[in-house]
C-alpha cells in the first residue's frame, strides 16, 4: 500500500513537470469538445432540391410547395426534361430529383393511386437514406391531405399519420446524442494512450532496470502506475462535462456521483488495456501504434457515429468486448435518460470484469526479470 | 559472501557465459574486468536477479539469486551500466524515492552516503538528467547505497566518465570499504584493475583467471619489454614476423614485446637486425607487465 502510493506521487510528479503533457491533457478535450460535436452532426440542412413536374397540375404544384416549405429543401432549379435534371445531380449541383410524370392528377382521380419518381445523389449513402427519409414522409404526410380532399371528405375520420414523439430528446438535437459520446472517447484516448506510452517509456529510458531491482512487487506499480491516470481521466471527464452543459446545454438527467462511477469503472478498463500494452511492448512506438490500432476500431464499431445496431453481426459481436461500446452505452443511458445504477448495472459489470482481466494481464505481461 | 557456481547464459546462439565460477568475500573490492562483450553485464544481471541463469547457481550472504530473489532485492544496490534514474526528477527526488521505496530516509544512512552525496549534494535541486557524467555517477551510487545493502554490484560505474571523475569514483569504493559492504564492480579499463583487492578476467563468457592484481601480474610468464623506434609501424611489422619474439603488441608509443630466447646476446642480434633494417632512434627498456599485458598472454 505504502509503495502504491510512493509510486503514485512519484508519477504524478512527473506528469505535472511534463509541459507538454499538461497541454494534452487540458487543451486537447477542450478543443476536441468544441470542434467534434459540430463536426459530427447528422442533421440534413439545405437539401439541393430540383424539379421535373410533367404534370402540372394543381395538385403537383401542391406536392411541390410541401417539399418547398419544409425547412429542409431548397430547390435550386426545375426543367422538363429528365436528362437535364440527371446533369444537375452530376454536376452536383442538386442532391435530389423529384419528377412528377404527366397526368399524375388524373391517374389519382381515376385510378386513387399515382407515382412520383425520386432520384437521390448517393455518393454519400448515409445523406443519401436521409434525404429518402425526409422525402417519404413529406410524400406520406400530402397523401393524408389529398385522400381526404380525393374523396370528398369521405374518409376523414380516418386513422391519420401516426404523429412522433421523440422521447428524453424531443428537438432530435444531434449534438445532445453526439457528447456524451464524444466525452466517453476523450477520456478514453487519453486514458489508454497515455498509460500505453508510460510503462515503455521507463523501458525505452532504462529506469525499469533500477525499479526492478527494488522490493516493488508487480502489482503495486501497475496499480501505482494507473491511479494517477485514472484522476487524469476524471479531471478530463469533468472539463467536458462543464463545456458539455455550459457550451452545448447538454441535459445530465442521471446522477452526477454515477456518472464518476460509471467513469472510474471503466477508465479501469481502459488503462489496463493501456497498461498491458505498455507491458508487452519495448517501445513506444510500437505501444503507440497497438495502441492507436485499438482505440481506432473500437471507437468506430462503438456506436458512437453510426448505430451499432444496423452493423452485421459479427461486428456486433466485436462489440462485447469493446470497452468503448459499454462506456458510451452507458453514459448516454445515465446523462440523456436519467437511468439508475440498477438501469446500467449489466454494462457496468461487465466492464469491472473486463478491467480486472486486463489488470490482471497488465501485471502477468510485466516482467520484472527474464 | 558471493558465491558463482558454474553459471552458463545463452541469447539464441550466443553463449554469453561459460560454466562461470568465483567467490567473493566479505567487504571485499572485487573487479570483473575483460572487454566488451565479454559477458560481463550478464553476469551482473543474474546477480542482481534481472536475468534467470540458463544453468549453475548464484548466491548472495548465502541467499540464492534465483529462489530467493524478494531477499537479495532488499539487501543489494545495483548500479545499472546505463544512468537508469529518473531524469526529469531532482537528485533529491531520486535519492527520497529510491529511500522510501527499501522503507529507509535519506537521514536514517545519511552518514553511510555523505562522503559521495555531500560533493553533489549543492544541486540536490537541479534535474538528474541536467547532471554532467561525473555528477550522474555519483548520484546512483548514492541511490544504489541509501538502503544500506550488504552487497554493492556496479555494472561498468566509470564507462565514458572523465579521468578524474573515474579516479574519485574509485576512491568513493576503496572508503565503502569500512562499513564492510562488499562490491563487486565490472569494468573495461584494464589499468582500473589495481585497485581492486582481487579481480576476475572475463573474456568471451570464459573466466580466464581470478586473483589479486599483484599475483595475476606476478604470474606472468618471459620477461617483458617495451620499445621504441622513430618509424613504429614498420618496427611492429618488422618484429611482428622475427622468429626470436614470442609476443608484440602495441601499448600507446611503445610496442610490448617478449623475447623466446631472452639472453642478451639474441637480444642483440634481433636488435642488430632492426638497425639494419633502416630503424632508427631504437629505444629498449625491460618493464614490469601490467594487466592488460597479462590479459593479452591469457589469451594466447
Amino acid at each position: 500500500m505504502r509503495n502504491i502510493f510512493i509510486i503514485v506521487k512519484k508519477e504524478i510528479r512527473q506528469i505535472l513537470r511534463d509541459k507538454l503533457m499538461m497541454l494534452i491533457i487540458f487543451v486537447m478535450p477542450t478543443l476536441q469538445l468544441l470542434i467534434l460535436p459540430l463536426a459530427a452532426t447528422f442533421e440534413m440542412k439545405e437539401i439541393k432540391m430540383y424539379v421535373v413536374d410533367f404534370d402540372n397540375s394543381p395538385t403537383s404544384r401542391d406536392l411541390i410547395n410541401k417539399f418547398s416549405s419544409s425547412p429542409f429543401y431548397n430547390i435550386v432549379g426545375s426543367a422538363y426534361s429528365h436528362r437535364q435534371a440527371e446533369a444537375n445531380i452530376i454536376s452536383n449541383k442538386a442532391d435530389f430529383v423529384l419528377e412528377i410524370p404527366a397526368n399524375m392528377e388524373r391517374e389519382l382521380q381515376t385510378l386513387g393511386a399515382a407515382k412520383v419518381q425520386f432520384v437521390v445523389n448517393a455518393i454519400n449513402g448515409m445523406v443519401a437514406g436521409l434525404i429518402n427519409g425526409y422525402s417519404t414522409a413529406i410524400i406520406a404526410d400530402f397523401n393524408s391531405e389529398i385522400r381526404t380532399e380525393l374523396t370528398g371528405g369521405k374518409y376523414t375520420n380516418q386513422l391519420r399519420a401516426p404523429t412522433y414523439s421523440y422521447w428524453f430528446n424531443p428537438q432530435l438535437d444531434y449534438k445532445t446524442y453526439m457528447i456524451p459520446g464524444i466525452l466517453i472517447m476523450m477520456v478514453s484516448i487519453i486514458g489508454l494512450f497515455l498509460t500505453a506510452m508510460n510503462m515503455v517509456r521507463e523501458k525505452e529510458i532504462g529506469t525499469i532496470e533500477q525499479i526492478n531491482v527494488t522490493p516493488i512487487r508487480k502489482y503495486e506499480f501497475i496499480i501505482g502506475k494507473s491511479l494517477p491516470f485514472c484522476l487524469i481521466g476524471l479531471v478530463v471527464l469533468t472539463l467536458g462535462l462543464l463545456l458539455a452543459m455550459l457550451i452545448y446545454d447538454v441535459p445530465v438527467l442521471g446522477s452526477i456521483w454515477l456518472i464518476y462511477g460509471v467513469a472510474m469503472v471503466y477508465l479501469f478498463a481502459v488503462l489496463g488495456i493501456g497498461l498491458f500494452i505498455s507491458a508487452i511492448s519495448d517501445t513506444q512506438q510500437q505501444a503507440m501504434f497497438v495502441a492507436w490500432f485499438f482505440v481506432m476500431i473500437f471507437i468506430l464499431i462503438s456506436g458512437l457515429f453510426t448505430p451499432s445496431e444496423s452493423m452485421p453481426d459479427w461486428l456486433k459481436g466485436i462489440n462485447t468486448v469493446n470497452p468503448i461500446y459499454y462506456g458510451i452505452k452507458m453514459i448516454r443511458m445515465v446523462m440523456l435518460k436519467g437511468a439508475s445504477f440498477y438501469d446500467i448495472l449489466p454494462e457496468l459489470k461487465a466492464v469491472a470484469i473486463y478491467g480486472v482481466c486486463a489488470m490482471s494481464l497488465a501485471v502477468r505481461a510485466y516482467r520484472k526479470r527474464v | 559472501m558471493i558465491t558463482i557456481t558454474n553459471i552458463s547464459k545463452s541469447y539464441g546462439k550466443v553463449q554469453a557465459l561459460k560454466n562461470v565460477g568465483f567467490e567473493v568475500s566479505r567487504g571485499e573490492l572485487f573487479g570483473l574486468i575483460g572487454p566488451d562483450g565479454a559477458g560481463k553485464t550478464s553476469l551482473m544481471r543474474i546477480l542482481a536477479t534481472l536475468i534467470l541463469p540458463d544453468s549453475g547457481s548464484a548466491s548472495i550472504a548465502g541467499r540464492d539469486v534465483v529462489k530467493d530473489y524478494r531477499y537479495i532485492r532488499n539487501n543489494i544496490g545495483y548500479m545499472p551500466g546505463r544512468f537508469s534514474l529518473y531524469q526529469d526528477l531532482s537528485m533529491e527526488e531520486n535519492l527520497q524515492f529510491f529511500a522510501t521505496i527499501f522503507g529507509t530516509t535519506i537521514k536514517e544512512n545519511y552518514e553511510l552516503i555523505k562522503p559521495i552525496y555531500s560533493q553533489i549534494e549543492p544541486f540536490k535541486k537541479r534535474k538528474a538528467g541536467a547532471l554532467s557524467g561525473g555528477m550522474k555517477q555519483k548520484l546512483a551510487l548514492s541511490c544504489a547505497l541509501i538502503h544500506r545493502p550488504e552487497a554493492l554490484i556496479l555494472d561498468e560505474p566509470t564507462t565514458g566518465v572523465d579521468a578524474v571523475s573515474r579516479t574519485e569514483f574509485w576512491e568513493m569504493l576503496k572508503e565503502l570499504k569500512r562499513y564492510d559492504i562488499t562490491i563487486i564492480v565490472s569494468t573495461p579499463y584494464m589499468d582500473e584493475a589495481g585497485l581492486c583487492d582481487r579481480v576476475a578476467l572475463i573474456q568471451s563468457g570464459n573466466i580466464l583467471q581470478v586473483d589479486t592484481p599483484q599475483n595475476i601480474v606476478n604470474s606472468y610468464k618471459g620477461k617483458l619489454y617495451a620499445i621504441k623506434a622513430q618509424d613504429i609501424y614498420q618496427l611492429n611489422n618488422l618484429l611482428r614476423q622475427h622468429t626470436n619474439i614470442e609476443s608484440c603488441f602495441t601499448f600507446g608509443e611503445f610496442l610490448h614485446i617478449v623475447f623466446k630466447n631472452d639472453s642478451s646476446e639474441q637480444q642483440a642480434i634481433v636488435l642488430d637486425y632492426l638497425e639494419n633494417q633502416g630503424m632508427k632512434n631504437i629505444v629498449v627498456q625491460p618493464i614490469n607487465p601490467n594487466i592488460e599485458d597479462c590479459f593479452i598472454q591469457l589469451l594466447q
